[in-house]
């Protein structure tokens, strides 16, 4: 995979938004019996959260903070790049799920009494030159966001947040193929789909996060 | 399993209705391993005592959300059992791609391509998780005797419209057990094929013709932003059609 290779060993100290490594890593950072504030959140959302520890709000956050870069791009994408009729369509519906995932993923952390992570400020360079540009990076951005939700997801504690997690990464995946297969490339590297850590993943993202 | 209470239906797993019901129990065991065959999965139930025990088992547990206590060995169980039933449907997948590539129905050479190298991840699928199997000590699910012969007589559209389906079942099949697995590396396992079967399903809805936004079994992205899982009661009764009996 093009992006299997980015976990470089110096990585002690990566810091998206506030979010360090260390936070990731360091498991059950909020004691376990936190009191959670009661937001105007559904009755599944409350109940996926409420037995959530510090580490599950962080991997929520580090996937929020995914959703969101996803969710740019596809906004910006639409409005900028000439799209063909073809690719239009699904360019929109892929903008549409990606801005419902960042709206879930911003109710659970608050209904967890935690505070969502702030959008990051983005730059995709010359991503919108071309339809071809967009959907190379496109796909960049589904196989990576697949990898990150496979990889995060055996280390979430809450078993309602990990179901979440799979109704979320399904339809990354399915994402991905459809960006693979408007690029006529094989719409998968491999029969599994390779897990990534927290961290490389933010390595692979960051070229387009303005610090 | 003296810590399973009838008092629990939103907990109450499919395994748990077989457990208690002799009829689905029958079905199951012919479904996942063949009648009569001695499967990991019948050793899992004869491990966990018949049904008498279980329904005079009452008093103790408190309703509502309660948590299933289980003790190593019955997770242990529980995620043989679930690994299990994946290979089933691997095995089912695999042998139909092979099948179709057999009857040199599909003219269409980008369509005869994507079957081929699907169905090779299909084959490391079933690779893969009867390896998995054996390494877990126990014994893979034998592959269930297919009937696809209508599908494929009914040439590319029928083929078509049945890959998509079974990938989306697929890929279903594999949400649906993602929080019960206990062990974390077989879960990483699972999630690492269940996007896989995610690419194929979308791919092949797509080849299909079916809508982006089709609902159910039919559709690239049938169900919005969140896929829905589907229990393993509900894709055994979908995939029963192909399986001979």
């Amino acid at each position: 995979m093009a992006h299997s290779n980015l976990a470089v060993p110096e990585l002690t100290a990566i810091e998206i938004h506030g979010m360090t490594r260390s936070s990731f890593i360091m498991r059950g950072a909020l004691a376990a019996g936190a009191v959670y504030g009661a937001g105007a959140i559904t009755p599944f959302v409350r109940q996926a959260i409420a037995q959530g520890d510090g580490g599950d709000v962080d991997i929520l956050n580090f996937a929020l903070t995914l959703e969101f870069l996803e969710e740019a791009f596809y906004k910006q994408a639409v409005k900028e790049v000439k799209l063909s009729k073809e690719v239009k369509p699904i360019a929109e519906q892929i903008l549409d799920d990606e801005s419902k995932h960042v709206d879930f993923l911003k109710e659970a952390i608050s209904g967890a009494g935690a505070e969502p992570t702030k959008a990051p400020k983005v730059d995709f360079g010359n991503a919108f030159k071309s339809e071809k540009s967009f959907l190379k990076l496109a796909q960049t951005f589904e196989d990576t966001g697949v990898s990150a939700y496979n990889g995060a997801a055996p280390q979430i504690q809450d078993k309602k947040i990990l179901g979440a997690a799979g109704t979320i990464v399904q339809i990354e995946g399915r994402h991905a193929a459809l960006i693979r297969f408007l690029r006529g490339e094989d719409i998968t590297e491999s029969a599994f789909d390779e897990p990534l850590e927290m961290e490389a993943v933010l390595e692979a993202v960051k070229p387009f996060v303005k610090s | 399993m003296e810590q399973i209470q009838t008092e629990r239906p939103e907990r109450s797993s499919a395994i748990e209705e077989i457990q208690r019901d002799e009829h689905s129990r029958k079905r199951f065991f012919k479904m996942v391993g063949g009648a009569g065959a001695a499967s990991a999965f019948a050793i899992f139930l004869a491990a966990c005592g018949d049904d008498d025990e279980e329904s005079a088992d009452t008093g103790t547990g408190s309703s509502g959300q309660g948590e299933t206590q289980t003790t190593g060995t019955q997770a242990d169980s529980g995620d043989l059992e679930i690994v299990n039933y994946a290979l089933t449907l691997e095995y089912l997948e695999a042998d139909f791609y092979q099948q179709v590539i057999d009857s040199g129905e599909v003219k269409d050479k980008k369509i005869a391509e994507a079957a081929k190298k699907i169905g090779e991840n299909e084959q490391e699928h079933v690779d893969t998780l009867r390896a998995t199997v054996e390494q877990m000590g126990g014994t893979p699910a034998e592959q269930p005797k297919t009937k696809f012969e209508d599908v494929i007589a009914g040439g590319p559209k029928s083929i078509l419209s049945a890959a998509a389906m079974v990938e989306n079942l697929g890929a279903a099949a594999y949400l649906g057990q993602a929080d019960k697995i206990q062990n974390p590396d077989i879960l990483a396992a699972a999630l690492s094929i269940h996007t896989v079967e995610a690419r194929h399903a979308a791919a092949l809805n797509f080849l299909a013709g079916n809508k982006l936004t089709g609902k159910g079994l039919k559709g690239i992205l049938p169900d919005g932003a969140f896929a829905k899982p589907m229990s393993m009661e509900e894709v055994l009764k979908e995939v029963q059609p192909f399986i001979a009996s």
